[in-house]
């Protein structure tokens, strides 16, 4: 064994115990905020994952998409639906959870049958080392030409969708019918979404 | 030569990939918070391209297209957040609340 094979061993080691620890603390931790953070661990490990894998482009595009953008959305949703809620008990909450996760367990033994027995055609080529991203690059804009200008236009179409969704005004008449809006939506417009605890000071959303 | 010896087998990084993927799915129907179920999803998005990266990386070495599927992988994924995280937003602001057992309003 050279000390290059050690070393990937043991990254390789570090990095499946930070991604299996980290995925069953954003399942079972009861605060979310924690798992919204153990995600970012989790997404982080991925990226080192591919870096092993010679990818340094797509470890980039990990990191940028997925710790930098994803996750900041996911935890501005967190921000937004703070409200201390508690949950109603369901019976038989016990009896689903092992029920589901031996189901879980099923999956995960047919996959592993799976992966263990088929006769993968290893090893392959040799990986190219540093050009991976030249390659994406000729991909991208030739035989992958379509997909990507649909890429594009997904992405335009989830902006949009997602302001349409996401922003606050109530028309007071129907658009499509003319009649007047539903009042229990125009008063739920008022309530400001990010209540504050103190009453004294007004906040910038009371004023807006 | 490059660092591409591969002394860890490919089989390990597809259990990983089983293991990320399982849990995905248990956090997808157990979890009662909506945000939790999103971060569930994106678990399994996750395992779907370690499968994809390893593969390319082992079988496909030359041409990598696993790494160009992966790559729309994760622009699906951000999309899907967006949206996602939108749609739980405007939920939200109707119900009042992330259960995800008092979104029934489907059922009759």
């Amino acid at each position: 064994m050279t000390i290059a094979s050690v070393t990937q061993l043991i990254c390789f080691v570090a990095l499946s115990l930070t991604l299996v620890v980290g995925s069953l603390g954003v399942v079972l931790l009861p605060n979310i905020v924690y798992s919204a953070f153990l995600l970012a661990g989790v997404f982080l490990s991925v990226a080192g994952l591919y870096l092993m894998l010679n990818a340094s482009f797509v470890a980039a595009a990990q990191v940028l998409v997925y710790v930098g953008a994803v996750n900041v959305l996911i935890l501005f949703a967190i921000m937004l639906v703070n409200k201390k809620e508690e949950m109603a008990e369901i019976p038989g909450l016990l009896l689903r959870r092992v029920l589901s996760g031996a189901v879980c367990l099923g999956l995960f033994l047919l996959i592993l049958r799976v992966d263990l027995t088929t006769p993968w055609a290893v090893p392959g080529p040799a990986p190219l080392a540093d050009d991976s991203a030249l390659l994406i690059g000729i991909h991208l804009f030739s035989d992958y030409l379509l997909p990507f200008e649909l890429a594009s236009v997904l992405l335009l179409m989830a902006m949009i969708g997602a302001i349409v969704l996401a922003r606050r005004d109530v028309f007071s008449s129907d658009v499509i019918t003319g009649e007047p809006a539903d009042q229990g939506l125009l008063e739920k417009e008022r309530t400001p979404l990010l209540l504050e605890s103190t009453a004294g000071e007004t906040t910038l959303l009371e004023k807006v | 030569m490059p660092a591409t010896s591969f002394d860890i087998p490919l089989q390990a990084y597809l259990v990983l990939a089983a293991i990320l993927f399982c849990t995905g799915v248990w956090g997808l129907i157990n979890s009662r918070n909506a945000v939790r179920v999103l971060m569930s999803i994106e678990l399994m998005l996750n395992a779907v391209n370690i499968n994809l990266m390893a593969f390319s990386s082992y079988i496909d070495g030359q041409q990598i297209r696993g790494q160009v599927f992966t790559i729309f992988v994760i622009t699906v994924a951000a999309a899907e957040a967006a949206v996602g995280l939108a749609i739980l937003l405007s939920l939200y602001r109707n119900r009042e609340t992330v259960d995800m057992e008092r979104f029934n309003l489907l059922r009759w």
